[in-house]
């Protein structure tokens, strides 16, 4: 990427989200304006597809409410994102989870990845300090 | 045409507003913009104002286009434009353009820039002209279709749309919204795209007083 656009992203990126992927069930706390007044929502679903890079970062999170599938795009350093937390980790083999579209129930069980380091957070951002001191 | 400000595109990105709503924006890095010369009705039958976009080394010119700069001891400037305006005797040679006070944020500029070549091209991504069936036994593809009459008129009439080359020509976006102005970095931000490639010329002009 130009340095100059990067110079430009560089204050609007958030240092604290911590490390997902696709698979992940997060929940995303988001900003809504609600009669006047801004409250905080949480939406709680399985990441499905996760694009972009830099401020433009996104993240599918899909969820089956009241029978019916729900797909939020969210941006992902968006100041309207709150917060974003990890509930599970899901052990997946593709990149994009869109065959969930065609499974309904059970079948939409992800299995949960198992020795995943809990510090996972912290290793990711201490890996982009590491880059950046090279840079 | 009003006086205004040259610089190169940097490529797009996208910012927050107050809301926390994303906008889609370009970044435009500023030239130098000083002033190179100053044209006024007495001496050169009309008034403008010449400007010199970008410094750049003394060898990127050559030795006529040199002087011109040695005799007005400025530095190497490239390229040089010229603004038709009607007070040219307020501007005095080697100042440098105000930006800050030309570009102000929340206004609307127009922005000129050469379009992005295309090559030769047929006359539906041209022209936005249909096409046939691309099955069926169809044989009538992507090709143009009748381009006229036949004894009457006897001829194809003047302006027909055709296949042919298409882009890198001058095209203006015209009442884009300034977003940031950063003086001290000289970069512009504006809402939206703009024409041309990354790295390519354009000149930022403050839109008619309708839009402003």
């Amino acid at each position: 990427m130009n340095s100059i656009i990067k110079e430009i992203e560089a204050p609007l990126l958030k240092s604290n989200l911590p490390a997902f992927d696709v698979g992940d069930t997060v929940k995303v706390f988001v900003k809504i304006v609600e009669g006047g007044k801004e409250r905080t929502q949480g939406y709680e679903g399985v990441i499905i597809k996760h694009s972009g890079h830099g401020v433009g970062e996104t993240i599918t999170v899909r969820r089956v409410f009241q029978g019916i599938g729900i797909e939020r795009v969210f941006l992902v350093h968006s100041p309207r994102v709150e917060k974003i937390t990890v509930q599970r980790r899901g052990q997946v083999r593709r990149a994009k989870l869109y065959y969930l579209r065609q499974r309904t129930g059970k079948a939409t069980r992800i299995k949960e990845k198992v020795g995943v380091r809990k510090d996972a957070a912290q290793t990711k951002a201490a890996a982009a300090a590491k880059t950046e001191a090279k840079s | 045409m009003t006086l205004g400000v040259m610089g190169k595109k940097v490529g797009m990105t996208q910012v927050f507003d107050e809301n926390g709503l994303a906008v889609p924006v370009t970044v435009v890095k500023l030239g130098e913009n000083i002033v190179t010369d100053v044209k006024t009705k007495d001496k050169n039958g009309y008034e403008a104002v010449q400007v010199g976009g970008f410094a750049v080394a003394e060898k990127k010119l050559n030795k006529p286009e040199l002087g011109n700069f040695k005799k007005r001891e400025l530095s190497p400037l490239k390229p040089l434009k010229e603004y038709r305006i009607e007070n040219s005797g307020a501007y005095t040679v080697g100042e440098a353009l105000k930006v800050a006070e030309m570009l102000t944020v929340g206004m609307r500029v127009d922005v000129r820039g050469k379009s992005i070549g295309k090559g030769f091209q047929g006359t539906i991504k041209r022209y936005n002209a249909g096409r046939g069936p691309m099955s069926h036994g169809s044989k009538f593809h992507r090709s143009m279709g009748s381009i006229g009459a036949g004894t009457t008129p006897g001829r194809v009439v003047r302006g027909l749309h055709m296949p042919g080359h298409m882009g890198d020509e001058n095209v203006c976006a015209r009442h884009i919204k300034v977003v940031r102005v950063d003086v001290e970095k000289g970069l512009l931000l504006v809402k939206g795209s703009i024409p041309g490639v990354d790295g390519g010329l354009v000149v930022v002009t403050p839109s008619k007083s309708k839009w402003n």
